[in-house]
């Protein structure tokens, strides 16, 4: 016989039922399978119902976040092994609105990813006829880790902050906007700056540093956020020390 | 006021991947007052090209030059590719990846701050940019975010096309799910881009995610565009055998080492050079993937590779490259295999098999991408303009989807600025394809009900066996069979899935439909190339044959499930046909 | 929550979209350690407003004259007010450590291109806190 594992999964259907519930489902306790492996088995085997997203299968597309046993995990990337003998609980991720099952409402995500400014800004375009920007190893090296996000979204699930102030522009954002900061080629920290350092945004940061645990992708948004409140208090106290060399 | 309302658009692209990304720029800049759109299934960031590691070739080095890079390109093709398309590709591919730079790919760099190149398979000169091992994913987040800059780019986010509307033989929109709602849209547009990737999925190795099944091709093929080459299937030989999880040439492009069974470097014995103990391009580890997949399966015959529980392997050594130099080039590499085979390429050897990778064919397009339909158009991997012709050289593609993606976007835009108007009456279409939809998926069959996955695994089998490394008469005409059986089961389909929030089970059951017409058009275009070339290996028909099959396969739609295959001859310019060597 | 009847097939039920905002919990802290401990560092931080207060209560007493102060003193003496003030120096001193823990997300030194690790830069934060404290002990007890 062939050893089983027990998946509880969290339902939402909208026009079935008003609130979410649970369902447990049975499934081959195999070696080398992931979570999303079981989720899979369940819809093609046990229930076609069960709604979830997924696509690359090898922890790069970002769509696969869900909480498991209530830590945000990327399911294809998190060996179900892990948690015989089970049950595993398997919920939407945290503080996002949830759509149906285990598919959650990601667009204030994406619209947080803009307020960033995800692109490279200056003061005057380069021509291509000049050719490539030089960048040496070590100048690529000081936004690499930040440029690593995949936007899984695991991190908006650790942040309470996320929770309490659904205006926090939040771990993934920030990092994004570092990301651009710490780039040789770019010149639009000032612009992100008048975003970043007002309402929801790096201040209402209280350091909790769990984004940075469960981030898949070791992109350690948090230390992004003190970064960027350590640069925003050097920048003030220069304000006020010395205000002729304020901003241009 | 717009005759559509809202959902009317001058250019829709259907994709967000590299290709559709790329246009939606091309347009926006060349034409800021043309309304343009990007309806995608997933979000664009999500697409299959995030999954691309190796890198995207383009000649900048002074020791390269255009016509090194067409000329490996062409063979690596086996010259069935237009050399008029490959010529203008090597001509753009430098602008365009250094246009990449200019929007703030990280692309890796030398010492002194210039774009650094690594070499890759079946090329005869370093001449592919990287950004580490995940260059699809820096090239795809940052074609995404800089379209972000756009304001007139308008997203429809997780939307999924289920048919082109073509009208008084012009395509004038699409209509698609609204996945959120369940709601049918109709949106119109006076153009229409298909930039919707591959079609892997129709096989059960593969190196592709699960979105990749052939949908553009499949929408393009029923409203009459041919499908053109479909018959070449590129397998990658080394995927993990489990997952089909891509393990990039860029490991073997570093130094890694194919060994069989006994230890033993087969390669040397399939014509592609002498084992050196570095790489050499154009050589052994580093000859193009079809000869590759090739080799292994010979070598399966032989009875010297590795039994294992998910099929036959062999090894790829990279222990003597080094801890340093694994985490510097191929860090991904390192990452996979600790996580999804428990195991450190840095100490131990990797289990590897050929797994399919890429299609070659697509929809049939001119060098601008331009379909035989009026207001279609086509880019990236659904496309088959063609440059890749029966082998396509690793890390071409990613540069394939940059310069016809640009193309197609601006011969588009070109189309749509002449502002036809639209046909009446399109809405009540919305309507038609409700109805069909209901039908088709959701009446009850009681006890003769099918199953999506029931069909899908069928037709795993069916082109494994059938239209997989080797090709026979025999196997070919078994599989056709089969799956013309699974076209006729799939109408007994009936969905358990009620919903209308998200309903992934339709989709799933839509992806099916698209899968299986597409297979009809690869096994019946390989049945009747009864020759051998590049990724299509025939048993029965072991030589290539150019007086007649210097020529392009068009397979067109008839209803019956056999498509009708018409032949146009391939484009040469300056390189006549030759014999493909490697390993000199 | 609680199990709700599957889907019965049949009609497709036509429907508004309704998303489903689940309530955060005032008890959210309690479900994960990391929270706790941040929920401790975050009330500690009310120490050291004791700490503030305690020393507007000093010189408030010392700007009143010698009586106050006296009086200050004495009640500085009792047991009660010793207990209290070794509770508030542990809870202080975890307050502080919390911080020298999280400094290395903050800051990011680079010796050649080489990162350095942030447990060196907690140890080398926690040394030079106690170089400092010592320092001044020195100079109160010297006085
Ligand atoms: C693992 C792997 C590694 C690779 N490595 C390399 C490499 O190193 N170098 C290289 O040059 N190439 C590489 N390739 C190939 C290359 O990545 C792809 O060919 C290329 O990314 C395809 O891009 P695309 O824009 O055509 O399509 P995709 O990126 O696949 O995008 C398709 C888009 O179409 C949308 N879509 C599809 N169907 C529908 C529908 N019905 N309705 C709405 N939207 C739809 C999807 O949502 C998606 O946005 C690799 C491929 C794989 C699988
Ligand atoms: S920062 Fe990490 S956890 Fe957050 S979205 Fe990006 S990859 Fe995911
Ligand atoms: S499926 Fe792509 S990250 Fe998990």
């Amino acid at each position: 016989m062939e050893q089983t594992i027990t998946l509880q999964v969290q339902r939402y259907i909208p026009e079935q039922y008003p609130e979410p519930y649970f369902q447990s489902y049975e499934v081959p306790l195999r070696k080398k399978w992931v979570i999303l492996d079981a989720l899979n088995y369940i819809k093609d085997e046990i229930d076609g119902t069960l709604t979830y997203r997924w696509s690359c299968r090898m922890g790069v597309c970002g769509s696969c976040g869900m909480m498991v046993n209530d830590r945000p995990a990327l399911t294809c990337a998190t060996f179900l092994e892990e948690y015989a003998p089970g049950p595993v609980r398997i919920t939407p991720l945290d503080y996002f609105g949830i759509i149906r099952d285990l598919v959650v409402n990601t667009d204030d995500f994406m619209g947080k990813l803009k307020r960033a400014q995800p692109w490279l800004i200056t003061d005057e375009a380069k021509p291509l006829s000049e050719g490539a920007y030089k960048q040496t190893p070590q100048e690529k090296a000081e936004y690499e880790q930040y440029s690593m996000c995949i936007n899984c979204m695991l991190c908006y699930s650790a942040c309470p902050v996320v929770g309490l102030e659904p205006d926090f522009v939040g771990p993934a954002a920030i990092a994004l906007a570092q990301r651009y900061n710490y780039d040789s080629r770019d010149e639009g920290e000032d612009q992100r700056n008048e975003e970043l350092t007002g309402e929801g945004g790096i201040y209402s940061c209280t350091l909790v540093g769990e984004c940075s645990e469960v981030c898949p992708k070791a992109v350690d948004p948090a230390g992004a956020i003190q970064r960027y409140k350590a640069t925003g208090a050097v920048e003030w106290w220069q304000s006020v020390l010395m205000p002729w060399k304020g901003k241009s | 006021m717009a005759r559509y309302g809202p959902k009317e658009h001058d250019v829709l692209i259907v994709g967000g991947g590299a290709a559709g990304l790329r246009a939606s720029i091309a347009i926006t800049e060349n034409h800021p007052e043309l309304s343009v759109a990007v309806i995608s299934k997933v979000y664009p960031m999500r697409s299959h090209t995030v999954s691309a590691e190796g890198g995207a070739a383009a000649v900048i080095k002074d020791d390269d030059s255009l016509d090194d890079h067409a000329y490996d390109t062409i063979s690596g093709a086996d010259w069935l590719c237009d050399q008029d398309a490959v010529e203008a590709f090597v001509k753009e591919a430098p602008e365009e990846l250094l246009q990449l730079e200019h929007w703030g790919c990280p692309w890796n760099r030398e010492e002194d701050g210039n774009i650094a190149v690594r070499s890759f398979g079946g090329m005869k000169i370093k001449r592919t940019w990287f950004a580490a091992d995940k260059t699809g994913f820096h090239l795809l987040h940052t074609l995404f975010q800089t379209s972000m800059k756009y304001d007139p780019i308008q997203r429809y986010d997780e939307f999924f096309v289920t048919r082109l509307v073509v009208e008084d033989g012009r395509c004038q929109g699409v209509i698609a799910i609204e996945l959120a709602t369940g709601k049918l849209e109709f949106i119109a547009a006076r153009s229409v881009i298909l930039c919707t990737g591959g079609c892997g999925k129709i096989f059960p190795f593969t190196t592709n995610a699960n979105i990749k099944s052939g949908d553009g091709m499949a929408l393009a093929y029923r409203a009459g565009v041919p499908l053109k080459d479909m018959e070449f299937v590129q397998y990658h030989p080394t995927g993990l055998p489990f997952t089909g999880i891509l393990i990039t040439e860029a490991a073997r492009a570093e130094g890694g080492f194919l060994l069989n069974k006994e230890g033993y470097r087969y390669l040397q014995d399939y014509d592609l050079g002498e084992p050196k103990p570095y790489p050499v391009l154009r050589s052994m580890e580093l000859g193009p993937r079809d000869r590759l997949s090739q080799a292994f399966e010979k070598e399966k015959e032989k009875g010297r590779t590795i039994e294992g529980p998910y099929g036959d392997y062999v090894h790829l050594d990279l222990k003597h490259l080094g801890e340093r130099k694994i985490d510097e080039k191929i860090p991904f590499v390192r990452e996979l295999c600790r996580k999804y085979e428990n195991l450190d390429p840095a100490k131990e050897m990797i289990p590897v098999r050929p797994v399919v990778h890429y299609v070659m064919g697509g929809v049939h397009t001119d060098i601008n991408g331009a379909t035989p339909i009026e207001g279609l158009y086509s880019a990236g991997e659904a496309a088959c303009v063609s440059i890749n012709g029966a082998n396509r050289l690793g890390s071409n593609s990613l540069t394939e989807c940059l310069v016809f993606g640009a193309r197609a976007g601006k011969a588009a835009a070109e189309y749509a600025a002449g502002k036809k108007k639209f046909s009446d009456g399109l809405e009540k279409i919305v309507s038609d394809e409700g109805k069909r939809i209901e039908r088709m998926f959701f009446s009850e069959h009681g006890d003769q009900s099918e199953s999506i996955a029931g069909i899908r695994k069928e037709m795993h089998q069916a082109m494994e066996d059938g239209a997989g490394i080797y090709r026979t008469e025999d196997s070919l005409k078994s599989s056709e069979k089969t799956i013309k059986e699974l076209q006729e089961r799939l109408h007994r389909i009936s969905i358990q899935d009620h919903s209308y929030t998200f309903n992934t089970e339709l989709t799933s059951a839509f992806e099916l439909s698209y899968m299986l017409d597409v297979a009809e058009a690869i096994i019946r275009s390989a049945l009747q190339r009864t020759e051998s070339r590049g990724s299509h290996q025939r048993k029965d028909y072991p030589e290539r044959d150019d007086e007649q099959f210097l020529s392009h396969s068009l397979a067109y739609q008839t209803g019956d499930g056999t498509p009708r295959v018409e032949y146009q001859p391939v484009t040469i310019t300056r390189w006549p046909p030759g014999e493909r060597k490697y390993g000199q | 929550m609680s199990n709700a009847p599957k889907i019965s097939a049949g009609e497709r039920v036509r429907y508004k979209p309704q998303i489903y905002m689940p309530q955060m919990s005032i008890f959210w802290w309690v479900k994960d350690r990391a929270y706790v401990f941040f929920i401790i560092r975050e009330l500690t931080s009310l120490v050291v407003a004791a700490y503030v207060i305690l020393m507007m209560i000093q010189i408030n007493a010392l700007s009143q004259g010698p009586e106050a102060w006296q009086a200050l003193t004495d009640w500085f003496a009792t047991p009660f007010s010793i207990g209290l003030h070794i509770v508030f120096l542990i809870l202080l001193i975890f307050h502080t450590l919390t911080w020298f823990w999280v400094a290395p997300t903050a800051m990011v030194v680079r010796i050649g291109s080489k990162k350095v690790p942030g447990s060196i830069l907690i140890a080398g934060n926690i040394a030079m806190w106690l170089i400092i404290s010592l320092a001044i002990g020195w100079l109160i007890v010297s006085i």
